[in-house]
């Protein structure tokens, strides 16, 4: 592992996981996490993150706080 | 429709069925903006509140050049942004990441809990972890992660959102990224480790 390497991918990450990096700095990417397996596991992980977060991170607005919305704004009968 | 001229128009002459259509479109995105920036369900509800109190009185002066999600969730960030000032209560992590050489947070926890299945993932206990990750993120992170990955904003609205350039959106929603990623490892490694 060449921790040198590891911190420049670090920059890299978001775009990474998000599909947004070109080609070629995927393919330099690839390689370097065919070696490193502690890069591997972030990479991973940091992946799941982030898609637990968007499919699960928002929470439903609770039913009484959506009704006193209505109420407070005058729409009651259109909830 | 929602951002259609002639449906903020409709809303600048009050028409109450274009209001609750725009409540029920944001009013999710807008709860959860204000939840997770304040971490207390009561200011939470103050702010959605004053966010569509706020909008529907000013909507004269909104002049379509952003969206009107836009425009919302800036109402909303400022109004939460105000309780969290007043609350005076912006906490220092005891437990600072050490930081590279760019200012980026390198990686401490090396659990891999990538693999685990659904349903451990989904626990009530995991999402409090969530939760309390997100709480454990500075202000400025928060803002940036809680539009782009929880809303799902793309980069340029959550900077537009924010008055922000892209690239400090990129960068900020990075340290978040990695510092929520360094939680929830630390807890599953507890957790595989039971």
């Amino acid at each position: 592992m060449n921790k040198h390497e590891c911190q420049h991918l670090l920059g890299e990450l978001s775009d990474y996981v998000d599909g947004e990096l070109g080609q070629a700095m995927c393919e330099e990417i690839e390689r370097h996490l065919a070696d490193c397996q502690n890069c591997r596991i972030v990479v991973d992980t940091l992946s799941k993150t982030v898609r637990l977060y968007h499919t699960h991170g928002q929470d439903p607005v609770p039913g009484d706080v959506q009704e006193r919305l209505f109420k407070v704004l005058d729409l009651e009968n259109l909830r | 429709m929602p951002d259609d001229p002639a449906f903020v128009e409709r809303l600048r002459q009050g028409d109450k069925e274009a209001c609750a259509i725009c409540v029920r479109e944001h009013s999710t995105n807008v709860y959860n903006l204000a939840l997770k920036l304040t971490g207390d369900p009561s200011a939470a509800e103050d702010v959605l509140q004053e966010t569509f109190l706020s909008a529907f009185k000013a909507i004269s002066r909104f002049e379509g050049k952003a969206q009107l999600s836009t425009w919302l969730y800036r109402i909303a960030h400022n109004a939460a942004l105000m309780r969290l000032r007043k609350r005076q209560v912006e906490t220092v992590s005891l437990d600072e990441p050490i930081e590279n050489e760019e200012g980026i947070p390198e990686p401490r926890e090396f659990a891999d809990w990538s693999e685990n299945p659904e349903e451990v993932l989904l626990s009530v206990e995991m999402r409090r972890a969530m939760d309390d990750a997100i709480a454990s993120l500075s202000e400025t992170l928060r803002g940036v992660f809680v539009l782009r990955d929880v809303n799902g904003l793309s980069t340029a609205q959550t900077a537009e959102v924010l008055g922000l350039s892209e690239e400090a959106v990129k960068s900020r929603l990075l340290r978040a990224r990695l510092a929520l990623r360094e939680r929830l490892s630390a807890y599953m490694a507890t957790e595989m480790e039971r």
